[in-house]
């Protein structure tokens, strides 16, 4: 059973990669994996919190009661949540004009409030840690190829994560294949992309 | 008993640290916050008022005490023509308040320009006040001193059509900040100068 400390953190990336394997998170993944900047942006919101409240968990758990233990880890996540809002809005406000209400939305992802169930609460600080990195960097690298995809055949475009450029990825008689953008086409790139990875894994 | 105490003491203390913390973080960045929404929620606003300016207005910038509360005002200079003062007001639109942002020629006291930046109008009607180029436009030359109206109360803004209360509601924001504007005049002609013309 006891694994290394490397071992939890690359499960994040393929055993238990979020929104594919795990199949949790599922709203932000659609809903704002328009562009990869946004995608990569939003990815990097979740790691932060779900690193941090991972660890917080995990130091605490012999502290918390078990019969408030939810409460608590929302408190904890719940705040590690507005920092991110209000750090984003210091520093990339365009972007958090982009992410809008998916933002303050992390705090209810089920990816975080079952890391902390299900593993933060019972494991040591070290592991939770390295958890909380490779789910979340799982996480990223999943938001940032739905909107990498969704963005080329959609727009036509790539943006660049934490910069203004944007790629032009055509000529300009590229007819932008727009049902990528909306919110159907996100579930037909997450199902493809699912049935690939399966496919991958066998 | 001691279960319940322990619970309610873990909890209470999260939460206070957590507001702790939360209050230092907010501290902390309302600075930068604050350029960051000037440079991307009002600079668009402003940057459009202040159209071919020689200056940065996002830059000079300066506050001034009306009551109670801070108003930032923005400076324009030109080449040719007087320096300009840009500032926010508010007025009430159909669905709560409508921030307006306002220019003005110092030397003339007339509107050089009005912009929108927040708002909670209705798509397609009300917030076209914010795109209608022809609404806005019909603002520039009016005198800050007299009172501003839309067509149909016999002024001379052509409202928005399927908007009148938006339209309205920007006028009388203006209107409402004329008071303020001709109380606070020496001050700010003061303040321009300091940035040089």
């Amino acid at each position: 059973m006891a694994k290394t400390i490397v071992q939890e953190f690359t499960k994040g990336l393929w055993d238990e990669i979020p929104p594919f394997r795990l199949v949790l998170g599922l709203c932000p993944v659609l809903a704002v994996t328009k562009t990869l900047g946004n995608g990569v942006g939003m990815g990097v919101a979740a790691t932060f919190v779900l690193l941090c409240s991972n660890i917080l968990v995990s130091a605490l758990r012999s502290v918390i009661p078990g019969k408030v233990r939810v409460p608590c880890f929302i408190i904890i996540i719940a705040t590690f949540v507005v920092v991110v809002e209000l750090v984003m809005q210091a520093v990339a406000y365009p972007l958090f004009l982009q992410l809008g209400i998916f933002i303050p939305l992390i705090v209810v992802n089920c990816i975080i409030l079952g890391r902390a169930e299900a593993f933060a609460f019972k494991n040591g600080v070290a592991a939770a840690a390295a958890d909380g990195l490779g789910i979340g960097a799982g996480f990223t690298i999943s938001l940032a190829a739905l909107g990498a995809l969704r963005e080329i055949l959609g727009s036509g475009t790539l943006s660049i994560p934490f910069s203004d450029s944007v790629i032009q990825m055509f000529g300009p008689d590229f007819q932008p294949f727009s049902f990528m953008i909306e919110a159907p086409g996100a579930f037909v790139c997450l199902g493809l992309m699912l049935g690939v990875m399966n496919l991958a894994g066998k | 008993m001691r279960d319940i105490i322990r619970m309610i003491v873990v909890l209470a203390v999260l939460a206070a640290c957590s507001g702790g913390l939360l209050a230092a973080v907010k501290s902390g960045t309302a600075a930068k916050i604050e350029v960051q929404q000037l440079t991307f929620v009002k600079g668009p606003a402003i940057q459009e008022i202040l159209k071919g300016c020689t200056n940065n207005p996002i830059e000079d910038r300066f506050k001034l005490k009306v009551g109670d509360e801070e108003k930032t005002f923005f400076v324009g200079k030109f080449d040719n023509t007087p320096p300009a003062v840009v500032y926010e007001t508010f007025g009430k639109g159909f669905a709560g308040d409508v921030g307006i942002m306002v220019g003005v020629n110092i030397e003339t006291d007339k509107l050089i320009g009005i912009g929108i930046t927040t708002h909670s109008e209705t798509p397609g009607l009300g917030a076209r006040a914010k795109t209608d180029r022809g609404f806005k436009e019909s603002f520039q030359g009016l005198s800050i001193k007299d009172a501003i109206k839309v067509n149909k109360d016999g002024g001379n803004v052509d409202s928005i059509s399927g908007a009148t209360v938006t339209s309205r509601g920007v006028c009388t924001g203006i209107t409402g900040s004329s008071d303020m504007y001709q109380e606070l005049k020496p001050k700010i002609m003061e303040n321009v100068k300091a940035f040089g013309s």
